[in-house]
């Protein structure tokens, strides 16, 4: 724990900031692989349920690092986890786009844009189905999980409905 | 990001919706969350450095707190069993949420049929083998990007 942990947190999380392109949702399988498989500071599920938190609450999803900084060093490795997930993104953000404007229209700006649109989508398919496994440990959860998703995929119903929804479904005891 | 638009553009004016579309597409190239980004890149074009500094206070500080007494409440009640059952289905509804984003992007007209073969490179190499990241993307943006450039020819 302690100073160790600390510069651990650093250290993966501003790797992880540099590049979070598209945010925490393209990071999330590289989160997993850090927090549950490599360090060991939490259980998949317990990674699932932060996750979920962050989604709930106001605020960037990326701020769903706040919780794992809080829940492995305390209020120091909150700071710690989310100054280092925001610093050199926000750092290269300021710097580029100063110089941005100029390429408008370039082909090879045009090329880079849609050059990540698939990686950005294999990334976000494969957060999902990351998650889904540690979230999900019954075939009621699983249901849960398809519903959510059906429901956001074919309805303009806002997602906190389906939280409140879901969270009824695990209070009576079925999932 | 629709919040954030109407609030830049249409109540405040510091964007033309031209420039908004602009500094957006150039927010959701950079990593970071976009709404960050965007918060940097607007701060920075009225006020430098300060002015990206305060955007991004402004944005952070509320949902950080939150986020941390979230936390708080969490630790001390997490385990009772009545919170994880009630967690359990609202995470099983967050993973639902993170499927959904993911195929309504794969869906989109962004994605080129001919670029699918990227998509499912990239999930196979990161959910099924569990590349880390940072080498996988070193290997496949620059091919992806590369096989753009070549199709535009």
């Amino acid at each position: 724990m302690s100073e160790e942990t600390l510069a651990q947190l650093a250290m993966d999380f501003s790797v992880l900031s540099l590049i979070a392109v598209g945010g925490a949702i393209t990071v999330l399988p590289e989160m997993h692989r850090s927090v549950v498989e490599v360090h060991g500071w939490m259980s998949g599920a317990q990674f699932a349920e932060v996750f979920a938190l962050a989604q709930a609450a106001p605020g960037p999803n990326i701020l769903v690092v706040s919780l794992i900084g809080w829940k492995v060093a305390g209020l120091a490795g909150a700071v710690v986890a989310t100054a280092a997930v925001c610093g050199p993104s926000c750092v290269l953000t300021f710097a580029v786009s100063r110089i941005w404007q100029r390429f408008r229209g370039a082909r090879w700006r045009t090329a880079v844009e849609d050059g990540l649109v698939p990686v950005t989508v294999g990334l976000m398919l494969a957060g999902g189905y990351l998650i889904t496994l540690s979230a999900d440990h019954s075939w009621p959860a699983f249901a849960t999980t398809a519903l959510t998703a059906a429901f956001v995929l074919t309805t303009r119903i806002h997602p906190l409905w389906l939280f409140g929804a879901a969270g009824l479904i695990g209070l009576a005891g079925w999932v | 990001m629709p919040f954030a638009r109407r609030m830049l553009v249409e109540e405040r004016r510091w964007l033309s919706a031209e420039e908004f579309t602009d500094v957006l597409s150039l927010c959701q190239l950079l990593p970071g969350p976009n709404i960050v980004n965007v918060a940097v890149c607007v701060g920075a074009r009225y006020h430098g450095v300060r002015g990206a500094v305060a955007a991004f206070a402004g944005l952070m500080t509320a949902p950080f707190f939150i986020m941390l007494a979230l936390g708080v409440l969490y630790t001390e009640y997490g385990d009772l069993p009545a919170v994880s059952a009630l967690f359990r289905g609202i995470s099983a509804a967050a993973a639902g949420l993170v499927v959904a984003m993911g195929l309504k992007m794969a869906t989109s007209r962004r994605l080129r049929s001919a670029m699918a073969l990227f998509a499912v490179m990239t999930f196979i190499g990161i959910a099924l083998m569990r590349l880390p990241l940072v080498v996988f993307l070193l290997g496949a943006a620059p091919l992806s990007v590369a096989a753009t450039l070549w199709r535009a020819k």
